[in-house]
């Protein structure tokens, strides 16, 4: 999609905004909001997206905005949606938007409620792959070897990033996808899919932070290909937990995780040793998922 | 009218239904389990208007309530002890959001350790959450006071608590006057208040603010809270022209001439009225609302009736100072020209009052010129 081509009377999200120059999570609320909108209701739990929205009553979204506690997310949604419905509001779609903390860390038992009981609005996670907007401190989002605020050098952020896809896969949602800005057609038509479907769905959208990261506020789009390309962060979609479908374009994965690596600065103390290790853990997972993806009956 | 033998727990789920709620979100924990079954009891029978909805938390029943009051509906959950603990940052979220949503709190004990007794401090640590706090002391009046917190609440845009004694009231089957739909309908209507989420309007709700302004929110809703005294009168007005029945912040039950006052809440004061034609000279006083904390009515209570000595039953305990109650009223009598003197009988974790250890609390107290902390357990 060329940017130019963007339709402007969809855009939900105006300037005015207050995200730093550069943010993956400004790009994928405006993708997101100009996919699903105009009639939605939105809640933010703790995030930068607190910050972003603006200061009451100001706000950059042309939408209502519910801002609600950071382990709450995930029920707060499911109560909107059901108090949308109690009032003769039936179509108005249900977004929770969340960022890794309040998705893979404080969010997870409200999120895994919620799942279960496939209430029906659509979870987006933008993930940073840190607590962002309290400066970049570890969740169990962040990927294995990077620095943070707490584990700076010469610590390293120990064990694996949880993946919350396979979590969200267990619970045998109807819809499940990964997304990143970098391929803005793909990220819309997950969403647009996401909309269709009743019952809870998950989007978990990789969202580069240029001074988390350590990286250009120009370099977002780069960044958001090269985890696809390494492997790093694969785009598919699972439909009820049990359909796995690759999505992303045929040559992914041809590029070495390095050239990932070194365009950040939060892994630029990462040792050669470390960098085998997580260059074997994103082989294997994406070995794991080829298998997934080749076992799965396509349903779609 | 229909009567009905039931439980506090059921009476506290059939005014639930009454009241025509939207949603209900749930989580169960002992001695509140029976509330919660009683209304999923209803909704497979078709009886509950609204939604009936099983969530994995007592944190996420008040945020699952936060969401849907958002949206203009009516809610409820309940709770007690742990779970309210549990709750802790959602109470002081929809208070803060001015969401009216009614949740109902069996008092039992926190730990550690494991406790199933009735003990205020579970509700009582949520005094400063910014909800009303009504104690009951009966079926009956967990019945009417639920259908009247709706009211309240609704009116006053803030979240109220209904408080009852666990297994004392929650599971003592009593005769309970449980009026039909209909009748019930023409005390409380449904839900006008304005939704806060409304799709196609663009708006920025709760999201940052800052000094000045949270300094004005937390003033205006200290002020509306101040507000429910009145209001609370009023709406039993109403509810007596209905029902027959009213109930005030606080009910007085004083004998000619005494000078002692025995000041309780929930199924204790119902114990001090059964035991009062043998406490010569004593009278009661029975504290239903809380929060708003009735400082003014209290005073003049005291001062119209020449009462000398209170004495203050605290089934609860606040660490390092005392009964809660006690230190509540301490600080309203500070005003008065002649304050009586306030002694405590802390009856925490649960213990039964009985008859005789009342007769000795009054007793030590008139040989007492000051105010004295009794432990319950000691003077057996
Ligand atoms: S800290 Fe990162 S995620 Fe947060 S607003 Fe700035 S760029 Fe965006």
């Amino acid at each position: 999609m060329n940017i130019s081509e963007l339709n402007r009377e969809r855009e939900i999200l105006y300037s005015g905004h207050s995200a730093c120059p550069g943010c993956g999570a400004v790009l994928t609320v405006r993708h997101m909001t100009r996919t699903l909108g105009p009639d939605i209701a939105m809640v933010i739990t703790a995030s930068c997206w607190s910050i972003i929205a603006g200061m009451p009553p100001l706000t950059a979204l042309k939408c209502p905005i519910l801002h609600c506690p950071f382990p709450s997310a995930g029920s707060v949604g499911g109560g909107l949606k059901r108090g949308l419905i109690a009032k003769g509001h039936l179509d108005t779609t249900v977004v929770v938007l969340a960022g890794d903390g309040g998705t893979f860390d404080i969010g997870l038992q409200a999120l895994s409620g919620a799942a279960q009981r496939n209430e029906d609005y659509i979870f987006i996670c933008y993930d940073n792959e840190a607590y962002m907007n309290t400066g970049m401190q570890t969740s169990s989002a962040t990927p294995y070897g990077a620095r943070t605020n707490t584990a700076p050098y010469p610590l390293f952020k120990e064990g694996q990033k949880k993946n919350i896809m396979q979590i969200m896969a267990a619970h045998s949602i109807p819809y499940a996808a990964t997304a990143t800005v970098a391929f803005p057609d793909d990220m819309e038509r997950k969403l647009k899919k996401a909309k269709e479907i009743k019952g809870f769905r998950f989007i978990h959208i990789l969202s580069p932070c240029p001074p988390g990261w350590g990286a250009e506020s120009s370099d977002t789009i780069h960044l958001s290909r090269l985890a696809v390309t390494t492997g790093f962060f694969p785009l598919y979609e699972i439909y009820n937990g049990i359909t796995w479908k690759l999505t992303s374009p045929p040559d992914m994965k041809g590029t070495p995780l390095n050239e990932y690596l070194d365009s950040q600065k939060r892994f630029n103390k990462m040792d050669q040793i470390r960098r085998k290790a997580l260059q074997e853990e994103v082989d294997h997972d994406w070995s794991c998922l080829m298998d997934r993806c080749e076992a799965s009956v396509d349903t779609d | 009218m229909p009567f009905e033998l039931m439980s506090g727990n059921q009476a506290a789920a059939a005014a639930v239904q009454r009241a025509g709620v939207d949603l209900v979100a749930a989580y169960p924990i002992t001695p509140q389990t029976a509330i919660v079954e009683t209304l999923a009891d209803y909704s497979a029978n078709g009886l509950l208007k609204g939604e009936f909805v099983s969530v994995e938390s007592e944190y996420s029943a008040l945020a699952c309530c936060n969401g849907a009051v958002a949206a203009g509906a009516r809610v409820f959950t309940a709770t007690s002890s742990h779970g309210l603990a549990f709750m802790h940052e959602m109470t002081q979220w929809c208070s803060g959001a001015r969401f009216p949503i009614v949740m109902v709190n069996v008092n039992r004990a926190i730990g550690a350790p494991w406790v199933l007794d009735p003990d205020q401090g579970d509700s009582l640590s949520q005094r400063d959450t910014g909800w009303m706090q009504i104690y009951c002391s009966g079926a009956q009046e967990v019945f009417d006071t639920v259908l009247q917190a709706f009211v309240l609440s609704e009116e006053l845009l803030l979240p109220c608590m209904v408080v009852f004694d666990g297994f004392y009231i929650s599971h003592t089957y009593e005769v309970v006057d449980i009026p039909e739909e209909e009748t019930v309908r023409k005390f409380i209507k449904p839900p006008t208040f304005e939704a806060q989420v409304q799709p196609g309007r663009q708006k920025n709700i709760h999201g940052l603010t800052a000094g000045e302004n949270q300094h004005l929110l937390v003033r205006k809703r200290h002020e509306d809270m101040l507000k429910a005294l009145n209001l609370l009168e009023k709406i039993n007005e109403d509810y007596h022209k209905i029902f027959g029945r009213s109930y005030k912040a606080v009910y007085a039950e004083i004998p000619e001439g005494a000078e002692t006052a025995v000041v309780a809440a929930g199924a204790t004061a119902e114990t001090v009225r059964w035991n009062l034609p043998k406490l010569t000279g004593t009278g009661l006083i029975q504290l239903r609302m809380f929060r708003p904390f009735p400082s003014d009515q209290l005073c003049k209570i005291f001062s119209d009736h020449k009462i000398k000595r209170l004495i203050v039953i605290d089934r609860n305990c606040s660490t390092g100072v005392g009964g809660i109650f006690a230190q509540e009223i301490k600080s309203a009598i500070y005003k008065m020209d002649k304050p009586p003197v306030v002694n405590d009988l802390i009856l925490a974790g649960g213990i039964d009052l009985t008859g005789d250890m009342l007769k000795k609390v009054i007793e030590d107290s008139h040989l007492a010129d000051k105010s004295e902390d009794k432990w319950g357990v000691d003077i057996q």
